[in-house]
């Protein structure tokens, strides 16, 4: 089956900076695929070279098969992009900026305006048609992006953030609309820095950091891997668990005023550690992808 | 830039000035306005007050009404601001804060189409008005037909020309602020020397010849050619010095945006 995307030694610096170092990775048909990392990691310029938007500084990149740096034009007409800020056409209304971007796709007056049709109800925006953009709320601008970027019927579906400062209702919404999407069997790629977004949505994602992949995988396999099943938090630990913790070369992190245990041995481990070792603040939970992300990308501040 | 990235430009530009045509249309009435009223606002001040201290003028050898003198030159002068305003403010603002080109370049447009279109709006702008003041001037018997027809045009040759400068501005400023700076130093100069209320022979010798530097000089020239009637083979130097001034400056514009936007 031949790929969505594959990229090959993906390279792009900005005079000394080195922002995407060398990132290969493929994404197949159906198929949704994160790109997570911390602000500055990359994320945004690796898709921002996939859709054309950036020259690459070497590498190879390959989108429907076709070479990205020959065939720009025919891929960027088969994709489909939400950048990161709202750049809605704050000059035109609801409708006409399906109808206006859908023009820079030539496709016809007449199927624009049934698809801008279609995509409205789809985001249920269709009593709102007429109203300004910015007299939308937060939620409604990100699902109009996201049908805006439907609007050529993409093979490829580029979410840059999708849901970055939206509020849990509003992520939920768009959330829902990828599921029905990436159920249709379309192809995704999304950029997050919100973990359980990743753990929902994506097949499969790599974590990259410094403009490098660190992991790549299934959410699940990558929890397992990394962190194991579950995960010990104890708050103000006392000098015998640490000690206890270091004899049982139990994998750990500790932050000072919270010790955080990878734990893969069960709830057994957990009683041993919360019966003898502390009275409260002790607790065991599921591990998570922000395990793994925490755990590979450092707890410091990326500013 | 490293990677072949396309300068190749389709009519596909098109699409984003019809774009902005569409945002035009919504407020047509408020957009006519100022073309409506403001030659009548300076053929007031300048036909009815000011006339009186100038009598008439003396241009090429005939003797003609101040306000005759001046309709042309405030012809050229809208077609310089209604493309450098537009290819300035309004442009750097669908850049910078609406995100309109970045939006427009997760499309099949590339960057070079997306600047083509905005310039080449700004044109059309300076045309409509021109087409719009045209009429109201034409109401006072100021302006010789048919020749003054080919205003239109011109404007549009005008247009692309003021409108290339201004987005080569657009890409090199800093902030919307920096604007000032080349209007107050080449578009208000423009608009009092370069022919446009009292004869550039009025001027000594050295400014004369500088001011045949500035596109505005022949801008008015040819606009006042064709208003009074009077085309001789001289002109085409005028066409050809702002054929030429689109010929550097459209290019450069492309280069500049595709130097602050393409990261």
């Amino acid at each position: 089956m031949p790929y969505i995307v594959e990229a090959k030694g993906l390279n792009k610096t900005f005079g000394d900076l080195v922002a995407v170092d060398g990132i290969s990775f493929h994404i197949l048909p159906g198929e949704c695929f994160g790109i997570l990392g911390p602000n500055g990691a990359g994320k945004t310029t690796t898709i921002r070279i996939i859709y054309g938007f950036s020259p690459m500084t070497g590498g190879s990149l390959k989108v429907f098969g076709l070479d990205a740096s020959r065939q720009w034009r025919t891929i960027k007409s088969r994709i489909g992009v939400c950048q990161q800020e709202n750049n809605l056409d704050p000059d035109l209304t609801v409708q006409q900026n399906l109808e206006v971007f859908a023009r820079y796709f030539d496709i016809p007056r007449k199927e624009a305006r049934q698809r801008t049709k279609r995509l409205l109800a789809f985001i249920a925006l269709q009593h709102r048609k007429d109203a300004k953009v910015i007299e939308l709320s937060g939620g409604m601008m990100r699902r109009l992006v996201l049908a805006r970027a439907l609007i050529n019927d993409p093979e490829l579906l580029i979410l840059d953030e999708p849901t970055t400062g939206l509020d849990p209702q509003s992520r939920h919404q768009v959330w829902e609309r990828l599921e029905e999407l990436r159920s249709k069997g379309l192809s995704i790629l999304l950029t997050t820095h919100y973990m359980d977004e990743a753990s929902r949505l994506c097949d499969r994602l790599v974590i990259v950091d410094h403009g490098q992949i660190l992991v790549e995988g299934r959410p699940m396999d990558l929890i397992r891997q990394h962190v194991g099943h579950d995960v010990i938090e104890v708050a103000e630990p006392s000098k015998e668990l640490q000690d206890f913790v270091n004899a049982q070369r139990m994998e750990h992190e500790d932050l000072g005023h919270r010790l955080v245990i990878y734990d893969r041995e069960g709830e057994k481990m957990f009683r041993t550690i919360s019966n003898e070792y502390c009275n409260e603040g002790c607790i065991l939970r599921m591990a998570t992808l922000e395990d793994v992300f925490l755990k590979l990308t450092g707890r410091g501040l990326r500013e | 830039m490293s990677t072949a990235f396309p300068m190749h430009i389709s009519r596909r530009f098109m699409k984003v000035w019809h774009r902005n045509l569409i945002v035009y249309q919504k407020t047509w009435k408020i957009n006519f306005l100022p073309p409506l009223l403001e030659p009548l606002f300076y053929l007031v001040a300048f036909g009815v007050g000011l006339a009186a201290l100038v009598g008439n003028i003396i241009y090429e050898g005939f003797e003609v009404s101040y306000v005759f003198f001046i309709a042309p030159a405030l012809i050229a002068i809208n077609i310089m601001y209604n493309a450098f305003f537009e290819n300035t403010y309004a442009s750097f603002v669908r850049m910078y804060y609406q995100r309109t080109f970045d939006a427009m370049m997760a499309t099949p447009l590339n960057l070079p189409e997306v600047i083509t279109g905005e310039i080449f709006w700004g044109a059309t702008k300076s045309m409509i008005a021109t087409a719009i003041m045209q009429t109201i001037i034409s109401a006072f018997g100021l302006i010789q037909y048919p020749t003054g027809l080919l205003m239109v045009p011109l404007a549009f040759l005008g247009g692309i020309a003021f409108g290339s400068i201004g987005m080569f501005f657009t890409g090199i400023v800093a902030t919307i602020e920096m604007f000032n700076l080349p209007i107050f130093l080449f578009v208000t100069p423009m608009f009092l020397f370069s022919g446009t209320f009292f004869p550039l022979e009025n001027l000594p010798i050295w400014a004369q010849k500088l001011a045949t530097i500035l596109p505005l000089t022949h801008l008015v020239k040819l606009t006042r050619a064709f208003s009074f009637g009077i085309i001789e083979a001289g002109l085409l130097w005028s066409i050809g010095y702002l054929l030429l001034f689109c010929l550097v400056f459209f290019p450069l514009a492309i280069y500049k945006m595709e130097r602050r936007l393409i990261k």
